[in-house]
């Protein structure tokens, strides 16, 4: 017997039907079926108990209720909390992404220590004594009033407690970011006086006149703003738009109203003008006016008659008398300002003169109409020890009013007027006009730290950063601060364990304090910020912690106001956009994006439309009038006096004529591949205009010229 | 002639020589074949049943044994530690914190495994990394709840006599799927003389038209 080719077949043949009848193929076929639909890198979540725990969302000034769902402890999705009195159940983007922060890449994840150019790693009980060093340094030479802080805001404890830990050093530079509470309380003082506050009934009004306020856009408490709009038929409410740019507000309002950029003020005493000369005006709210009023009545009928309004604004003067006549004799109207989102830059000139309008047609204080009631003060500190040092620095005036101006002043002198800043849940790197000049400033301050959760444009500047906890990792009391009907306090609470080597900046803050001893540490008697937070809130530390929020106020307030229009009277100028260009470059708010303090999540980013960012380009908004030989889709280079920027650009016939829209929010610099060098940051095209008088940064927009790139 | 009967012409003349000689080898040589072909078959057939098993599961030891006879005669049932949560869903393997319910620092026993237990896992406070023999694949939602509260199946129909069991057999994973033997079952060919002998979704199908007629529409499992 030979082995031949016929044996080799045979064995072959063999070999494949031995196969095709063993289980080989139809358990490998089984098997790579279940392996592709279940690859085996993309990560499972793991399974396990579910429980759901309730927090407030701190990622804007909304403060709505969160109900967050956990498997096992590990929180894995967040939603609105039903039933809570701010959002009752709704969440925007952000706050369902909220997530995201925790595991973020630019989170910082231990303290750090800049080396030259570099940051190196400390321990806290290193970073701590650093940070007490530098200071008791700075008030052994007698200038404790050198030390400045900046943060989100004045509420709150972990505020209180800066401006504590201020106070006591013997400072008084405590800043805050531009916000819509801000200029609510701005308005409110100039008007109303010391204290007060103000809120909007837009839940019940019949007639909201926005003068550009993103009722749909993030204006205010958003998800709140929201749930009011989405009533308004219900309600047979209206809602007139004043923008100069058909923005989703805009467009879902019942009268879109196109003004020139800049001139809303004037439009608005226009307004009060028609209101004054026809007598639509109540009779009993013009006895709450205390100051200025008959100055002013005199002052609008000669400069905004509807004609000279019209020439200004480019509303028409008919225009002008409909809407104004229709504002007050609506029978719960309420004239809404804080452009986009509110928390931009503003003239008090705009603001002033907005409110008045609620002032004339007697709504202040009436159901549907503007709450003017003193700011909700629940926390109460212990009185503080202070010593000679600080009694001293601390009467010394502030470098500046507003933030901007501190800016102004750092960059302006040659000696250091603030020699180690503290910054705290604020990137004014980034959400400052001239983000360059911001830089510079903070350049030349010799210490500064940061207590960001994040190594952003702010932070990379710092010589130390203290990270703090990201929202969900803290205990924190959260205030409602965006012009809402009612005034309600938060609890957020840590639903994870700190992810890194973080520290509440409040514990923080109780460190540096001890450190410093003397009266300082006198002055924090606690021993953690928990134990803090539950003394100072003890008036409504029960509801707090059993229900997550407390009510401090609710429903139409008591009785009238004074109302002083004085400064009105005067005829204040109204703030120009720098620049001698032609076109008006003008920031545009996205709901998709967050332009103060934390940068919107990737998952946020991702949902941006095309038209806004497209790849890396940021997409501008310019009408086809204006546009003049530029392609839609097609790319070019815009000029301010500030910077030049590479865009590309969307014809849109919803833009006024002569005005350019850019988003906000885009530009970030710092390292998450997620958020970073997506289109730029508008801020470092707009430099600061501050308005006479009022100190604030008024900068609406910039004058810009265009070309094809 | 055609090139091509020319070549075969060719080639058959070269294969002519030996091939006159070997008329009679020609039965030799298809025999040959047959065993060749017998040999191959049996060879890969076996491999196929008895080797391929072998290569296609590794196996793994469970941390420690766990003598489940012995816990169910102390606890009571299969639910004592196999619980359901206030909301419905499963527990499954208990966590260290049920163990805790009865077990703490101090061994209830005196096996070397409680002692595993005790130093590893309760005195380290860390979850036992047991493996699983009948999980199911990520796609696959199912729910304890509906299965033997509302349609009261016991245990047994799926998981076999495990509650009776001393000791624990070795875990025997897939290496393409990662999932364990038993899904598939120990039969390779997937023959089942018992209702727990397979997890596989033919296996529900079969109980399902069984119990209500109908084999059950793929997004109740699949969701
Ligand atoms: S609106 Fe603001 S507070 Fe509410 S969920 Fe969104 S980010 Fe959070």
């Amino acid at each position: 017997m030979k082995v031949d080719r016929r044996s080799f077949l045979g064995l072959g043949l063999g070999a494949v039907a031995g196969v095709a009848v063993s289980p080989i193929g139809m358990k490998l076929t089984d098997d790579s079926s279940i392996w592709t639909q279940n690859w085996p890198w993309t990560p499972v979540p793991v399974d396990g108990e579910v429980t759901y725990e309730n927090s407030v969302c701190s990622l804007c000034p909304g403060s709505c209720g969160l109900s967050v769902r956990k498997i096992d402890d590990r929180p894995v999705k967040i939603e609105g909390l039903a039933e809570h009195p701010v959002n009752d159940g709704g969440a925007c983007l952000h706050g369902i992404a909220g997530l995201q922060y925790l595991y973020d890449p630019a989170r910082v994840k231990t303290p750090l220590k800049k080396n030259g150019d570099k940051f190196e790693e400390i321990s806290w009980d290193d970073a701590i004594a650093l940070v007490a060093g530098k200071l008791a340094d700075l008030r052994k030479k007698g200038s404790p009033e050198k030390l400045a802080c900046i943060a989100d805001k004045e509420q709150g404890s972990v505020s209180g407690l800066f401006q504590r830990l201020l106070k006591t050093f013997g400072s008084p530079n405590f800043y805050t970011m531009p916000s819509l509470e801000s200029y609510l309380e701005v308005t409110a003082t100039a008007l109303h006086g010391e204290g007060m506050t103000i809120g909007f009934d837009l839940e019940n009004s019949d007639f909201v006149l926005s003068f550009g306020s993103g009722i749909i856009e993030g204006w205010g408490s958003p998800v709140n703003c929201f749930k009011a709009n989405a009533s308004r038929k219900a309600r047979h409410a209206k809602l007139y738009q004043i923008e100069s740019r058909l923005s989703n507000t805009a467009a879902n309002a019942d009268k879109w109203i196109p003004v020139k950029p800049g001139t809303e003020a004037d439009l608005a005493l226009g307004m009060c003008a028609v209101i004054l000369k026809n007598n639509l005006f109540d009779g009993g709210a013009t006895a709450n006016f205390i100051g200025g009023f008959n100055k002013l009545a005199i002052m609008i009928q000669k400069e905004y008659a509807p004609s000279k309004t019209a020439e200004i604004t480019g509303v028409k003067a008919s225009d002008i008398e409909k809407i104004a006549t229709l504002f007050a004799k609506a029978k719960m109207p309420v004239a809404v300002f804080g452009k986009g989102r509110g928390d931009g830059a503003q003239s008090l000139k705009e603001l002033a003169a907005v409110h008045t309008l609620n002032c004339l047609v007697g709504n202040i204080n009436k159901k549907g109409g503007a709450f003017v009631q003193l700011k909700s003060d629940y926390l109460e500190f212990p009185d503080e020890s202070m010593d000679t040092i600080a009694d001293a620095g601390f009467a010394k005036n502030k470098t500046g009013r507003y933030v901007n101006q501190l800016v102004e002043k750092v960059n302006e002198s040659s000696k250091p007027v603030v020699e180690a800043l503290f910054v705290y849940n604020a990137n004014p790197c980034y959400s400052l006009h001239d983000s360059k000049s911001v830089k510079q400033a903070i350049g030349k301050i010799p210490f500064v730290v940061s207590f960001s959760s994040f190594l952003d444009e702010t932070a990379k500047e710092a010589d130390i950063v203290l990270p703090s906890h990201t929202f969900l990792e803290r205990l924190e009391d959260v205030p409602s601060c965006a012009g809402l009907a009612k005034s309600v306090v938060g609890l957020t609470k840590p639903v994870i364990e700190p992810v890194f080597d973080t520290k509440h900046a409040g514990d923080a803050v109780i460190l540096i304090a001890k450190a410093l001893e003397g009266s300082i540490a006198e002055s924090f008697e606690w021993e953690t910020y928990d134990e803090c937070l539950e003394s100072v809130a003890a008036g409504i530390w029960d509801s707090l912690s059993e229900d997550g929020y407390a009510i401090i106020s609710e429903g139409v307030p008591f009785g009238s106001v004074a109302v002083n229009v004085s400064f009105l009277a005067d005829n204040p100028a109204t703030v120009q956009a720098r620049g001698d260009y032609e076109l008006t470059l003008i920031p545009i708010d996205n709901m998709r994006l967050i332009n103060a303090g934390i940068a919107a999540s990737p998952f946020a980013i991702k949902t941006v439309s095309d038209k806004v960012l497209k790849g890396s380009d940021i997409v501008v908004e310019i009408n086809p009038l204006t546009a003049k030989g530029l392609k839609d889709r097609g790319y070019a280079t815009l000029t301010t006096p500030t910077d030049t920027a590479r865009v590309m650009i969307n014809l849109n016939e919803g833009m006024m004529p002569g005005v350019i829209g850019m988003v906000e929010g885009l530009g970030h610099t710092f390292d998450n591949k997620y958020v970073s060098n997506k289109g730029i940051n508008v801020n470092d095209l707009i430099g600061p205009v501050i308005e006479s008088g009022s100190g604030l940064d008024a900068a609406f927009g910039i004058k810009v010229k265009i070309s094809k790139a | 002639m055609s090139e091509i009967e020319n070549k075969t012409e060719n080639g058959s003349t070269e294969s002519a020589g030996e091939c006159t000689t070997g008329d009679t080898k020609d039965d030799k040589g298809l025999g040959l074949g047959v065993i060749f072909f017998i040999v191959a078959f049996v060879g890969c057939f076996l491999s196929g049943t008895l080797l391929f098993p072998k290569l296609l599961y590794s196996k793994k030891e469970q941390p420690f044994n766990f003598d489940h006879a012995l816990h169910v005669g102390e606890a009571g049932d299969c639910e004592s530690c196999h619980s359901f949560r206030e909301d419905g869903s499963f527990t499954g393997i208990p966590k260290l914190d049920t163990c805790l319910d009865c077990h703490s620092e101090e061994a209830l026993g005196e096996t070397d495994d409680e002692a595993v237990f005790v130093e590893e896992y309760v005195l380290e406070e860390k979850e036992v990394p047991w493996y699983v023999y009948s999980r199911q694949p990520d796609c696959v939602f199912f729910s304890h709840a509906a299965h033997t509260q509302t349609a009261g199946m016991d245990c047994v129909t799926c998981h076999g006599h495990i509650g009776e069991s001393t000791s624990l057999k070795p875990y025997e994973e897939n290496r393409i799927t990662g999932y364990s033997r038993d899904i598939w079952g120990k039969n390779i060919f997937g023959i089942k003389k018992h209702s727990w002998d397979r997890m596989k979704m033919d296996d529900c199908a079969e109980c399902h038209k069984k119990e209500t007629g109908h084999k059950g529409y793929c997004f109740q499992c699949h969701k």
